[in-house]
């Protein structure tokens, strides 16, 4: 009976722990290609920073941190960093959702289902050639755009967002 | 010699973005891991050749390695073999050094060659920027044209979900003498880790 109350008690933490765990994480959904163009047009006059990555990408796992920091740091200045991961959709509870929640990432992330890049990679800029990582920064006025297709550091990061601030 | 060598390199005009399908392509001659250079064009009777820059460390040119596997099996009998480079600086990326190519090429039975692209000029020069990238390129003459480049298919997580196989579409379409339909297309890979 003791040893049935310890396994019940057991059970019971590991559960409100995980939960826990749950809650605090962000649910990190998948989207098809329109809805990212949704996102990336609709941003009323806030400048996007938009990072495409995936758990895969070393150097782009590398620098998560620097658009994490961005994003707490210019959020009073109509800064909006959102995230882009590139995993297979299949891995998205297995290796996204745990990843994002075990980074405690803040910033906004989705999983672009779109295994046929050939068919978006030209809609989000005509001068990327596909590789990771690439981040593309719009304007608050919706029209300026430029885009990195290498990773960058932190100090990197803010001079490419500067122009962009007024 | 030397002066002949000079010029042969500077007659071709490093293009800013990598070459366009119809450019006449460098002709490299890299280290293969056993030690021999290969040179594009070495082999007389190759129409022309599946040139693919690759590494041993990007999840994306792993998914595609026994699909590159079979491109070799299928189009090296009909005069397209497959050369595989690899360009990653082994500094930035350990597990893309020359050890490690010649245990992954043994490992998996690679039927071509893999070539080591040390300085990556010809990386540069051709314009890859990802791995994996193929560039297709005919025999004209003396040169080798290029004729494709870009992705091997449009799935890298499933081969099996692929329905525009651009590789094998291209070679097929030059093996019947027909203009290629689709010359580029764009795919997500690992940034070449360019020397710092």
């Amino acid at each position: 009976m003791l040893k049935k109350n310890k396994k019940v008690r057991l059970f019971l933490l590991g559960f409100f722990l995980c939960s826990a765990y749950w809650v605090s994480a962000q649910n990190v959904q998948a989207i098809k290609y329109p809805a990212l163009e949704r996102l990336i047009k609709s941003s009323n006059n806030t400048v996007l920073v938009v990072n495409f990555w995936a758990t895969w990408c070393k150097p782009c796992v590398e620098e998560l941190p620097h658009f994490e920091k961005l994003n707490t740091k210019y959020a009073n200045k109509n800064v909006k960093v959102v995230l882009i991961n590139l995993d297979a959709a299949a891995d998205l509870n297995t290796k996204v959702k745990p990843f994002v929640a075990k980074n405690n990432i803040k910033s906004s992330t989705y999983l672009l289902d779109e295994p046929d890049y050939n068919t978006w990679i030209d809609l989000v800029s005509a001068d990327w050639s596909g590789s990771l990582p690439f981040t593309l920064i719009v304007g608050a006025d919706n029209k300026t755009r430029k885009i990195f297709e290498e990773p960058l550091n932190e100090t990197q990061l803010e001079s490419a967002l500067k122009p962009f601030l007024n | 010699m030397a002066g002949a060598l000079f010029f042969v390199l500077s007659s071709f005009i490093l293009p800013a973005d990598g070459y366009k399908v119809g450019d006449k392509v460098m002709v490299f001659n890299l280290k293969n891991i056993d030690n021999k250079m290969v040179a594009l064009g070495q082999d007389a009777s190759a129409k022309g050749y599946i040139i693919v820059f690759t590494c041993n460390t990007c999840p994306v040119a792993q998914a595609y390695e026994e699909r590159m596997l079979d491109l070799n099996k299928t189009y090296a009998p009909k005069g397209f073999p497959v050369i595989a480079i690899n360009a990653n600086d082994e500094k930035r990326s350990p597990g893309d050094s020359f050890a490690q190519m010649k245990e992954r090429a043994k490992s998996n039975n690679y039927g071509f060659p893999y070539l080591l692209d040390e300085t990556q000029e010809v990386a540069k020069t051709y314009g890859a920027k990802s791995t994996p990238t193929v560039y297709l390129v005919k025999r004209e003459g003396n040169d080798f044209v290029l004729a494709y480049h870009g992705a091997i298919d449009n799935n890298s997580n499933d081969a099996s979900a692929a329905n525009v196989h651009y590789v094998k579409q291209a070679i097929d379409a030059l093996l019947a003498n027909k203009p290629v339909e689709i010359t580029s297309a764009k795919a997500i890979g690992c940034g070449i880790k360019w020397k710092m």
